[in-house]
């Protein structure tokens, strides 16, 4: 049984499963029913001057049959009174001592007002804060969420507004639609920011209803951009983690969000140096009780590979996450099918020939039977044919042993430019 | 399972008696598991009679959490490999699925055979012992209900001893069902499962002869009957000591005790009977290469006990069905041979108390048909001894027991599976009999608490 406890810039959590503040926080009932279920910690949804919301406010991407693969939503922070949110906040701790709660912030960037809320919402014994610089779509517009989180200054300066009063950890969630999140992830580092949380929602527009030509979602005849999540944002999400990770400036835990959907997912985002992760979207699609698999395969994971504690494998994949100048160019692998699993699709073939590198012929054998053979000489190992081969074990990519040593091409302009000056010096 | 489907029959015989489906590959197993919609308070649950956590356990096949998917299975049931593969699927956790009218169910069976094929190819033990209690349980029989009794008694932290008259273990599941339907080791591995527990099987050992009950009675805390039921009883027509009669029992033990023999080759092959040991019978009897096999059974397809998924895969496998037929006498040659079969034909009559039409003989439609061999497979008779041997309340052979807590005439001796299946009590499904050992281990653990003998 490994050790699934986390503790993230301080604040302790039974496992490293939190919800997003998000619609499945909206309540103390909703919450406590979490934590019922196994939930570590939860987010709760963000507290501001209530809002009002629209119906409809929600929208799904489903891929060739596959439900949610993406979400949208038009939802804003919430909408209940902010006293009786500190209420059940603090009956809910009350409950559930050993189970982390954090409180979502979002307020005008005023220094007043930041230092109100921190003060209230610690003051009912939130194990930490973070602050809400992401919401993309109705706070943004009033110059909050989103609207603040692109700006660096204003990051950095209302970061150092609540860490002027905050008791608590102070963690600071980070909008995607910025071109680097680096540089805000940095600037929350730089007003003292305990921790940063990432992804919040992407802007998107789920669709277009081919009949009525009406948005999806829409009010009354009429759409707005919503904030996307769910499993297709994973691959966004976990890149942002570990650019902020394998950066030395940004030197604070991260709490990975982004299409968490499965213990899996969640092992992810911890080696590309998450300490912990949030979900939200898998929730909403199943209900709180898919933790339980969630806690069951990590445990059976850590186990299997004889690993003692989750805090062992935080950032573990971080050091492989380099720059494209880094990588060594030549290392080689080619494409091999092994004819005994082939089924003879051909997708190989055409994506290889149409789109890649024309590599894979479409042969017969003496008894007049196609097969399929890649042409190792011409390959470039770019993996293509790998991909849309449906059938496991089809299509290996092995490595060809080079004669040259290793060379990036970083190493390999600095050699040039060597070369040139030793050119000059003779 | 639904989707058996009657092979190819070859000359090779042990080829035939290989278990029919292959099982799913990894992909089919995540594809399927991601089709299912992990319903909340779902209906497959509702539906299997061990309460499987069935949405929990797909869910952990597709995210490769395998051993936490076989885990949630064994839990709610200890012979959840051998119900994988025999349990009628369609009439419990597939039936019940909600994709039925909107696409296809769940493959629930495949699934869960998938998960726990896993479990049986890795040796590492889901299970541990639980701490003593101190008290000491015997179990008569090793069949689904025995098994399961002991695994949770095990569990629970009693000293456990199974009695078992056979020379292996298992019951039903080891000699009962045919090997394409549920290979030996499967069998094999589940009582392994529960060997691995420190229960302690002594096989080759009758209650009554090797060991008398009053011993038994004396040595243990408590006893549970969970010794099933017989081999067929005689059909009380002329010719049944004819070589080439059958008990459809003791047929389908002997193909999964001894090697396979050709004696059947060739042959024409009559079965009397429609339930599914009737199936097995013949469908055992076409793979051992019999000519042609025929099932005589003196009501209609409409009253015959036989699952729907059974008597489809014995079409598949060319057996004919002659409905409305009884078999008068059994008819011999010089040699005391089988040569014949000779049977009347039946009509419907009035419903009787079973709210089936009663049949009844057509007169002078007698006819002979021309057959080798004679399968008997018309129920199975009572263990009466053992159970008259422990004094306990019966009728015709169904021990009497509280319907909450399994304890029977006598307060210390519970019962479970077909021993108390008949006369409308129960039912005589493998899985219900696991789900009944698992009731008992909880009734006998609760007299204890109850008696405040255990904390």
């Amino acid at each position: 049984m490994a050790d699934l406890r986390i503790s993230f810039a301080g604040i302790k959590s039974p496992n490293p499963f939190w919800l997003a503040s998000a619609p499945p926080t909206n309540s103390g009932y909703q919450v406590q029913r979490a934590f019922e279920a196994g939930w570590g910690g939860a987010v709760w949804k963000t507290l501001g001057e209530p809002i009002i919301n629209t119906t409809s406010r929600f929208a799904a991407l489903s891929f060739n049959g596959q439900r949610v693969a993406g979400f949208n939503n038009i939802e804003l922070i919430t909408d209940r009174p902010l006293e009786v949110n500190l209420k059940e906040i603090y009956e809910t701790k009350k409950r559930f001592p050993n189970h982390a709660i954090i409180a979502s912030l979002m307020v005008e960037p005023k220094q007043e007002k930041w230092h109100e809320i921190v003060k209230r919402v610690e003051d009912v014994g939130v194990d930490g804060l973070e602050l809400n610089f992401g919401c993309p779509h109705g706070m943004a517009e009033r110059g909050m969420g989103a609207a603040s989180g692109q700006v660096p200054e204003l990051v950095e300066k209302q970061t150092y507004w609540v860490k002027e009063v905050a008791k608590t950890p102070v963690i600071v969630k980070l909008t995607p639609n910025i071109t680097d999140i680096t540089i805000t992830a940095e600037a929350a580092v730089q007003g003292g920011a305990d921790a940063i949380s990432m992804i919040n929602t992407i802007n998107s527009l789920m669709g277009v209803d081919l009949d009525t030509w009406n948005t999806i979602p829409h009010v009354a005849g009429k759409g707005a951009h919503g904030g996307y999540c769910g499993p297709a944002v994973k691959p966004i999400a976990l890149n942002m983690v570990g650019e902020c990770a394998r950066n030395p400036l940004i030197d604070v835990p991260i709490s990975g969000i982004g299409g968490i959907s499965n213990w899996q997912d969640a092992v992810e985002f911890i080696l590309m140096g998450a300490t912990g992760v949030q979900v939200c979207t898998a929730a909403m699609h199943h209900g709180f009780s898919i933790v339980e698999d969630m806690l069951d395969g990590l445990n059976n994971y850590l186990d299997s590979k004889g690993i003692a504690s989750i805090m062992d494998i935080v950032g573990k994949a971080v050091p492989k996450y380099s720059d494209w100048g880094d990588l060594d160019l030549n290392y080689k692998v080619v494409a091999r099918i092994n004819n005994d699993v082939c089924i003879n699709c051909n997708k190989c073939h055409i994506s290889c020939e149409d789109t890649s590198h024309q590599c894979i012929d479409m042969l017969k054998n003496e008894n007049g039977e196609p097969y399929l053979k890649v042409r190792e000489e011409d390959c470039v190992g770019c993996n293509l044919c790998a991909i849309v081969c449906p059938v496991e074990g089809a299509i290996n990519m092995v490595e060809l042993k080079q004669p040259l040593p290793k060379m990036t091409w970083n190493e390999r302009q600095s050699n040039i430019a060597r070369f040139k000056i030793d050119k000059v010096a003779k | 399972m639904s989707t058996l489907t009657g092979g190819q029959i070859s000359l090779n015989l042990i080829d035939n008696f290989k278990e029919i489906h292959p099982g799913l590959t990894k992909r089919e197993a995540i594809e399927e598991a991601n089709r299912c919609l992990y319903c909340y308070d779902a209906p497959c649950i509702k539906a299997c009679p061990t309460s499987i956590e069935i949405p929990k356990f797909i869910k952990k096949i597709a995210t490769g959490n395998l051993k936490g998917s076989a885990k949630t299975i064994l839990e709610a049931n200890p012979i959840g490999a051998s119900c994988a593969r025999v349990c009628p699927t369609e009439e419990l956790c597939e039936g019940a699925c909600v994709l039925n009218n909107e696409t296809k169910p769940i493959s629930i069976g495949h699934l869960q055979r998938y998960a726990t094929d896993w479990a049986m190819q890795q040796r590492e033990p889901l299970f541990e012992v639980g701490e003593k209690n101190g008290k000491k349980v015997a179990i008569i029989g090793s069949g689904p209900a025995g098994l399961s009794a002991a695994r949770e008694l095990s569990l629970l932290g009693y000293e456990v001893t199974i009695f078992e008259a056979q020379q292996e273990a298992g019951g039903l599941n080891r000699y009962g069902i045919v090997s394409f339907r549920l290979p030996t080791e499967v069998v094999q591995w589940e009582v392994e499962q529960v060997k691995q527990l420190n229960v302690d099987i002594k096989t080759n050992t009758v209650v009554g002869v090797d060991i008398t009950t009053e011993e038994l009675l004396n040595q243990f805390d408590r006893v549970v009957v969970a010794v099933g039921m017989g081999n067929v009883p005689h059909l009380g027509i002329e010719g049944e000591t004819l070589k080439g009669v059958y008990d459809a029992i003791e047929f389908v033990k002997r193909t999964k005790m001894d090697e396979l023999t050709d004696d059947l080759v060739g042959k024409r092959v009559t079965v009397i009977g429609a339930g599914n040991t009737a199936i097995d019978a013949a469908t055992t009897a076409v793979r051992l290469g019999a000519a042609n096999v025929k099932i005589v059974y003196r009501r209609t397809k409409n009253e015959m006990t036989a699952y729907q998924f059974e008597y489809d895969f014995a079409k598949q496998d060319g057996v004919e069905f002659r409905w409305l037929t009884t078999p008068t006498k059994i008819i011999g040659n010089e040699q005391n041979e089988v040569v014949g079969l000779e049977c009347l034909k039946m009509e419907l009559g009035e419903v009787g108390v079973d709210g089936r039409q009663k049949p009844i003989p057509v007169q002078q439609s007698e006819f002979v048909l021309e057959t080798d061999v004679v399968i008997k497979a018309i129920g199975q008779s009572r263990h009466l001894l053992l159970i008259e041997g422990f004094g306990l309340e019966h009728s015709k052979g169904v021990v009497e027991v509280n319907p909450e807590t399994y304890q029977t005439s006598k307060e210390k001796i519970y019962a479970c599976g077909d021993v108390i299946f008949g006369n409308g009590q129960g039912e005589a499904m493998v899985v219900t009999a696991a789900q009944q050992g698992k009731e008992v281990a909880e009734a006998i653990h609760r007299s204890f608490v109850l008696q405040s003998e255990i904390v």
